[in-house]
């Protein structure tokens, strides 16, 4: 039987808009991808928790409040502080050109700027994970 | 199993991970492994149309157990997208009260498809809980279909959970749903339709067995907002009490390990049938005889049945 790919779909932090990470969600069902899907709100640390449970193999985070250079490093951590650093991180949100440098060298898998067709997504985290 | 210790000890990630493994596998091995370290936890199934409010339930009555100093297990099972194979899971969203609670743990599961294998791997995942210590393992389905029924069974106790909107009680009882539950809630019970929605279920109750001495509790709740959650909790112990006293706790268990043996023989012997007894060109053959009239489907029964006892050598 061939293992399903199961993503976590998360909005960390305080940003009220989740539009964009329902559509990526559901491009991802349509995909034949198991998604897991949180809600606003998120604490970081909820999220890294519902990941681990859900033995996810990526998490997806949608950023727009600007906080992307405190969260994603905080997952990262969190994720290693729990011995779950094979989950891969990916994200999508308005983040300047620098930014996602950092975060690539900080250990985040790929950042996803506005506009970007689910379909560039989908191709990637079914590369990623085999 | 390499992290068996771990997994008692509820480690998180061992938990998980060994959820993902029996859920993506046939093979019995870890199953069998935990099986001595089982028993434990307690079943309970809320089952109820989409939207009724499980998720929500889900949380209000596990945040209530947790008040005992208990541990929790939370199956959330939602439905695989007939088209892609993908599914959307969402449930998680109605139990982030619970998120970072120690002593809970949260799966969602996609129903897969496969005929009756959900309600297989349902049991399989809510093991793997009971051997990680779980004290109760609470199981989220949508009840519409067979499937759900079925996994009724493994549950020690059912909630169906109805909500007043114009119907659920006449679809509840069309597909078969209220047969299944032990106690009936209506959720939502803030809006208008709720006391008609109780007159109906009364009414339907009220033909069921007189002699069974479980009262069938209906009652109302707003998940919402914790009204009638301690009620049903107590409602569940309750039941739970019933069960036990009246051997059927133990009867249903023994049923279900019943089910589960035959379940498995007759997979293996459909398996090895395929594989070593009959391939499908053979029984293409034997079917277009079939089909002119030159054999019957009886005789070729018996004959594949023989050849089976015979360790695969026809008679003749
Ligand atoms: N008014 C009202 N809304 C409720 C109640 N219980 C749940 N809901 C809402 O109903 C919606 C569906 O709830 P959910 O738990 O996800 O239902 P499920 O699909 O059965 O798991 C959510 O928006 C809940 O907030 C209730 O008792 N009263
Ligand atoms: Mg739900």
């Amino acid at each position: 039987m061939k293992k399903k790919i199961r993503v976590l779909v998360g909005k960390p932090g305080l940003d009220g808009h989740d539009r964009g990470a329902k559509v990526v969600a559901a491009a991802l069902r349509d995909a034949g991808i198991e998604v897991i899907y949180t809600g606003l709100h998120q604490t970081s640390e909820s999220i890294v928790e519902a990941a681990i449970q859900e033995d996810v193999d990526v998490i997806g985070l949608s950023i727009l409040s600007g906080a992307h250079m405190t969260l994603f490093p905080r997952i990262i951590e969190l994720l290693k502080e729990k011995n779950a650093e094979d989950i891969l991180v990916i994200g999508g949100g308005i983040i300047p050109e620098e930014d996602i440098e950092k975060l690539y060298k900080m250990g985040v898998k790929k950042i996803f700027t506005p506009g970007t067709p689910t379909g560039t997504i989908i191709e990637f985290i079914k590369k990623v994970i085999k | 199993m390499k992290n068996l210790q771990k997994l008692l000890n509820a480690d998180k990630i061992t938990i998980a991970r060994t959820i993902t493994a029996v859920e993506n596998s046939t093979d019995t091995k870890i199953l069998e492994e935990i099986f001595s370290h089982t028993g434990n936890a307690y079943h309970i199934g809320i089952t109820g149309p989409p939207g009724s409010g499980k998720s929500t339930l889900v949380n209000a009555i596990a945040k209530k157990l947790l008040k005992d100093d208990r541990k929790i297990g939370i199956i959330a099972v939602d439905p695989t997208s007939p088209f892609s194979g993908g599914a959307l899971l969402g449930d998680r969203i109605r139990m982030n009260d619970l998120a970072l609670h120690e002593n809970v743990f949260i799966r969602s599961m996609a129903t897969r498809g496969s005929l009756g294998g959900l309600a297989k791997k349902t049991k399989d995942v809510a093991l793997v809980l009971d051997a990680a210590g779980m004290d109760f393992i609470l199981i989220e389905t949508v009840g519409v279909g067979q499937v759900e029924l079925d996994i009724a069974e493994v549950c020690d106790t059912t909630v169906v959970a109805l909500v007043p909107e114009s119907g659920d009680s006449i679809q509840a009882m069309k597909t078969g749903l209220l047969e299944v539950a032990d106690i009936v809630i209506i959720n939502k019970s803030d809006r208008e339709g709720s006391d008609i929605l109780m007159m109906e279920l009364k009414f339907a109750f009220d033909l069921r067995d007189k002699k069974i001495e479980w009262n069938y509790p209906i009652l109302k709740t707003i998940a919402t907002e914790n009204v009638g959650i301690q009620e049903l909790v107590s409602e569940i112990k309750s039941h739970r009490k019933y069960l036990i006293k009246s051997r059927q706790f133990e009867e249903k268990r023994k049923n279900n390990f019943s089910k589960k043996i035959h379940e498995l023989i007759e997979e293996n012997v459909r398996f090895h049938l395929k594989k070593n007894i009959i391939s499908q060109s053979e029984l293409n053959l034997l079917l277009e005889k079939t089909y002119q009239r030159k054999s019957n489907p009886y005789k070729i029964a018996t004959e594949i049945y023989q050849k089976l006892l015979n360790g695969g050598k026809f008679d003749n």
